[in-house]
Formats: C-alpha cells, structure tokens, sequence
C-alpha cells in the first residue's frame, strides 16, 4: 500500500473567534490528486495554507509527507511547491531575478531557473519587471517558482486562472496529473475539478462535508455543496 | 548564509531600481538642516547643539527607511514566498538589518557634509576616527530597532503612523548616547575626547537588542 | 484559578493603604528643606517602584506567552503593564506637584527619574493603539508580547542613559542625607510601599478575573447563538 502523503485528523484552524476549518478529516495516498472544492468562504485557501506550512493547526493532528505539522513542519518545507492566489513575485524584479532569489532561499541550482523558464514559454520576456507584464504571464513565473525544489507535494490554488489554452497545454505536464507529483487542486469548477482528481473533498463553512473518490461520484452531492 | 545574501541582494538591487528609501531620507536630512538653521535662528552650531541637531536630523531621516523597509514583503507576497522556503527565520532579520545599515551609511554619505556645509561651525575633520566610531555604533543600534518596529509595525493598520511612535522612544538611548558622546567632537575650541562610558552605553544597547531582536524575531514573521 | 482570594487582598489592601496614609500624614516628620510637600514622595516613589515591576512583570509573562502559547499569560502581561500605564501617568502627576512645591517648576529635566519616566511613559503609551491596529486576534497577542518583551528590555537601559545623561542629579529625599534617612522616615516608606504593591496585585487580579468571566460569558454565547449564514 502507498504511503499516506498527508494525513489530517480532525483539524482546524480558526482566525480570532471565527473558526476557519472545522475537523477536517482524510488521508491522501501517494501520487495522487484530492480536489478541495467548496463555495467561496468555505476554508479551500485556508487548508491549502495549513498543508503549506503557512498557518499552524489549532486542533487535531496533520502529517504531510510524513512529517508532523507544526513540529517538522521545517524538514518538509524545501519539498512543498505552493501555487497560491498570489504569486509571491516582487513586482520590481525581473521574472529571471525573482526565480533565481527563489532558488536561492531553496539552496537550488541557478540552472534550473533557465531550464523552468524555457518549459513555460517564458524564457524570452523573462528579463522583463514583473509589473509589465500580463497576469497570465506572471501566472507562468509563478508555475516556475513552485517548482523550483522538484517538489514531491504541489497545493495549487486554481492553477490555471488567467492562463490562455496554449499556456494552459506548456503547463500541464509540470502540475498536472501526468506530473507525478501528489497533488492538492483548489478550483470553482466542480466538473474540471472532478475530472483530474481521485479523492474530493466538499466543504462549506469551513466544515467537511462530503469525502469520496472522485469515480462514480453523484453530481447531485456535489450541487448541494453550492446550494 | 546564502539566503541572507539573496534577500540582502534583493532589496539592495529593488532600492537601486526604485530609489525609495535613500534619496528621500538623504533629502529630509538636508532639508531639516534648513529648517534648524530657521528655528533655531543660527548659522552656525557647535557643541552640544551642533550634536543634538545632527543626531536628531539622522533619527528623524531614518524613519522614512524604516517605514518602507518591509513594505515589499507585506503587499507582494513576500513573507510568504520567505516563510516557504526551507531556511531559519533569522536569515531575514540579519538582512535587513545590513540593508537597513547601508542605508543609513548611504544617508550620513550625504547628511554629514550637508551638515559640515550648512551649520557646522567647526571643521569636522578634527576628530573623524571618533566620529566615525560613534556613528558606526549608533547606526547599529538603529538599524536593530528600527528593523524589529518596522516588522512590528508592518502589519498592522496606520503603519506609518506606529513606526515613528514606537521607535523614537526606544531609540532614545541611541540619541542621548550618539549625542553625548559627540558633543565634544564638535567644539569651536578644538575637539575634546569623548567620555568612554558613551562608548560603553551604545555597545551595551546594541547588544541587548541585536540578542532581544534574534530571540522575537520568529514570532513576528510565523503565522 | 481567577477570583481566589480576592477577598482577603483587598482587606489586606485597605488596610495597608490606610495605615499607610496614616503614617504618612501623622507620623513621618516634616523634611527640613522641603516641608510638607515633601510628603508627596512617599506616594511617587513608590508608584514609581511599583509601576517599573509592572513593566519587567509584564515583559516577563510576555516571554510566557511567546514560549508557551497560552493567551492566559497575554492576558495577564496585558493587565499587569495596563496598570502600570496608569501609575506611570501618577508617577508623572504627582512628581509635577512634587517638582513645583519644591522647587517652584512644573516640570524639572534635571530629575533623571522624572525623565525616565516620561519616556517610558511614552513608549508604553504605543502599547494599546498597537493592539488595537492590528485586527487578527493571535497575532495582535504575539505582537503585543514582542512590544513588552522590547519594552521590559528598554526600561533599564533607558534608566541607565539619562542618569548618565543628567551631569548634576537633583538632590532627592533618598539620597539627601547621604542614603541615610532618619529611621520614621524610612518605615513610613516602606509601608507606603508595600501598600502600593498590594494594591497593584489585587487590582490585577480584579481586571484579570473580570476580563475573564467576559471571555467565558462570550465563549458561551458564541456556543448557544444559532448557527450563522453559511460565509
């Protein structure tokens, strides 16, 4: 049996008085795609930040990739890529300056960065700031610095918001299911959620409320989820 | 070590390409030598004035670095683009405390012959080594307290207001050590030795909140 | 945990304050340069004492906090420096009075406790307006307890600098007669002391056990309102 890559048990997470995740429950094998999915509000950004290391759980036990969160929540950092909502990009800097600092904090080897560059398609305008370019560029920028490390665990917060098909066909192989990578997918889109997940997870107010293999999935549970 | 020089690298090449600390601090240096020239209805100080005016006029510059000195992490995603990666926290204490440290340097580069042209009565150079000593110990000082208000300071609401409040009294000590120490340095008559208890003052600052500001530090940058 | 022994602390406290004041109106003998108004030192001095214990204490539970986590001990910096705020507007008030019945100012830089003090009430005055700017509840507490820590740190270093600062100190009643004040002198001070400092511990643990029945009485309520519309 493949290992468990993240393991949550009973967690949660609260901002101030206002619980954010409430008992959230699952275990995620190896290799494969759970799908968060959820109205707005309902705590997908806020899971993604707990499995990233970001925020510390209030309750309940979390282990990714077999460390212990918040304890070893450093041992498993360099092996994390997190694709967030925002791209973690210094408007200033050029996409090649903000990969290669990225590298640097990653103990990464500059050569990369080029090889990352070339895969997206961004090589040519990577020497342009930040601030000039289109966010469906800098969305490509962003791909590269989540995967700067060779992460084994990509959490990805609608990945492929503001990117045209044709970016959307560069970046496919790096996070998508052909990736190889375990993979935690945060979208609005039930249907494209559901098509490249194994596991979903529905919640809503911060509450777990429907957990199942994404095969043979009733459409109906999943309407209730927005209702 | 090599993050701290990649963050350090980072912030010196993004204040090269913006130029929003150092030109205004070095402006509102010179211009506040203006303004004391005004108020105080004097051309020329010397003394205990002249080291009251001169440090002053570095404390208040040095708040507009400070302000700004975490600004780029809190609106781009820096902190957590920092907190992602696998390396200790204090990392981005130590650089921005050089970068901080640079930009004060930069700043005296200009403020001080501003000053020696503007209001000082003395020539400067009589005591230098001293000078540069006492400079070279309150810019640390600075730079340790303003980097722990800054990051205090940068998440909260009315950030530029809080800054100033919260600095100016903890950097108190630096202004009456760096002051005192100074004021003789500056006399018509002819440079005096500083007392060493000055000396003794700043450094025992320095450290304390070099090993204060190491210690918090986490706890401000972690979720 | 909260609420024991209020009862006794504040008898205690009633009864050292007055026999305090007694002592200090009836017994201590009136000072020779400074008369009556020299009276006023008893009461200064020892919110003075009381209020820099306030500050260390408070950055000490501060450094509880940040260890530990447990927001009880936030709770307890906050009160604790809460009221020392306070005495040190008190420390300053009467040390004005002091200042001008003495010595005809209302205001003395050469007094390097009287300056200290104004710094560090200052700076302690950031205190509040620091946790209230920032919103998100856990971090304005770590925040908060970063402030004390800074700040407990800062006091005696602050202390250090403007005594240094000061080439003459003003003579005080302390140090008058050469650190040797007659014996009535002395006692009616400790007792003015220690009468301070118990009305400091049992007005903390007054606004601690208040604070907290308010937290427990919001935690229930929070548990019986009806579940809200879904966010």
């Amino acid at each position: 049996m493949t290992p468990a890559a993240i393991e949550l048990e009973g967690l949660g997470r609260s901002y101030g008085e206002r619980p954010a995740l409430t008992d959230v429950t699952l275990s995620l094998p190896a290799g494969q795609t759970l799908a968060v999915l959820g109205p707005n509000g309902a705590g997908k950004s806020t899971l993604l930040r707990v499995l990233a290391t970001l925020l510390r759980p209030h309750s309940g036990g979390a282990r990714v990739l077999g460390c212990e969160l918040p304890r070893e929540g450093w041992a498993v950092r360099g092996r994390i890529g997190f694709l967030a909502h925002e791209p973690m990009l210094y408007r200033d800097l050029t996409g090649r300056e903000n990969l290669r600092f990225h590298a640097a904090l990653h103990g990464v080897a500059p050569g990369r960065v080029g090889e990352l560059l070339d895969r997206v398609g961004m090589a040519a305008r990577a020497d342009e700031p930040i601030r000039a370019l289109s966010r469906g560029m800098v969305q490509r920028l962003a791909v590269c610095r989540a995967l700067l490390g060779d992460p084994e665990l990509l959490l990805l917060d609608e990945p492929r918001s503001h990117l045209d098909p044709h970016a959307s066909e560069l970046v496919e192989p790096l996070i998508g299911r052909s990736s190889g990578c375990t993979r935690v997918v945060v979208g609005h889109d039930p249907a494209a959620g559901l098509a490249e997940a194994d596991l979903v997870l529905g919640l809503r107010g911060g509450r777990q409320q429907l957990l199942a293999p994404a095969d043979g999935l009733d459409p109906a549970a999943l309407q209730a989820l927005y209702a | 070590m090599a993050p701290v020089l990649a963050i350090l690298r980072k912030d010196l090449r993004t204040e090269l390409r913006t130029r929003q600390s150092v030109p205004a601090m070095s402006l509102l240096s010179t211009t506040t030598f203006v303004v004391f020239h005004f108020g105080l209805d004097r051309s020329s100080v010397e003394g205990e004035l002249a080291a009251g005016v001169l440090w002053v006029t570095l404390l208040f510059a040095a708040m507009l670095g400070i302000n700004r000195l975490f600004v780029a992490e809190q609106e781009e995603g820096g902190f957590d683009g920092f907190l992602l990666a696998p390396i200790d926290r204090s990392a981005m204490l130590l650089a921005k405390v050089v970068a901080l440290l640079i930009y004060l340097v930069a700043l005296e580069l200009v403020a001080l012959p501003a000053f020696a042209l503007l209001l000082l009565g003395p020539a400067p150079t009589q005591a230098l080594p001293e000078l540069l000593a006492i400079i070279a110990l309150a810019d640390v000082g600075i730079a340790v307290v303003g980097t722990l208000v800054a990051a205090l300071a940068v998440r909260a609401r009315a950030r530029e207001l809080l800054v100033p409040l919260l600095a100016l009294p903890l950097l108190l000590p630096v202004l009456i050590g760096a002051a005192e120490a100074s004021a003789p340095l500056f006399l018509d008559a002819g440079a005096e030795p500083v007392k060493a208890q000055w000396y003794l003052v700043l450094g025992l600052y320095d450290m304390v909140f070099a090993l204060l500001a190491y210690a918090v530090f986490d706890f401000l940058v972690e979720d | 945990m909260y609420g024991h022994g209020l009862r006794s602390l504040s008898i205690a406290s009633s009864v050292s304050v007055t026999t305090a004041l007694a002592l200090v109106f009836f017994y201590a003998p009136n000072d020779a340069d400074q008369g009556f108004i020299q009276k006023i030192f008893y009461i200064h001095v020892s919110m003075a004492i009381v209020a820099l214990a306030g500050f260390v204490a408070g950055g000490a539970f501060a450094v509880q906090h940040l260890r530990t986590g447990d927001r009880r001990w936030d709770l307890r910096s906050y009160v604790a420096i809460h009221l020392s705020i306070v005495l040190a507007v008190g420390v300053l008030i009467t040390g004005s009075i002091w200042a001008r019945g003495s010595w005809g100012h209302w205001w003395l830089w050469d007094e390097p406790t009287l300056v200290s003090f104004l710094i560090v009430a200052l700076l302690y005055a950031c205190y509040q307006p620091l946790r209230f700017a920032i919103e998100d509840a856990e971090r304005q507490a770590r925040y908060a307890s970063v402030f004390a820590i800074t700040a407990g740190a800062f006091v005696p270093l602050n202390f250090l600098a403007v005594r240094l600062a000061e080439a003459y100190t003003h003579p005080r009643v302390l140090s008058t007669t050469g650190g040797a004040m007659p014996g009535s002198m002395r006692f009616t001070f400790l007792v003015t002391l220690g009468a301070v400092a118990l009305l400091f511990v049992t007005l903390w643990k007054y606004e601690l056990t208040s604070k907290n029945v308010r937290i427990q009485l919001k935690a229930l309520r929070a548990r019986l309102a009806p579940a809200g519309p879904d966010h």
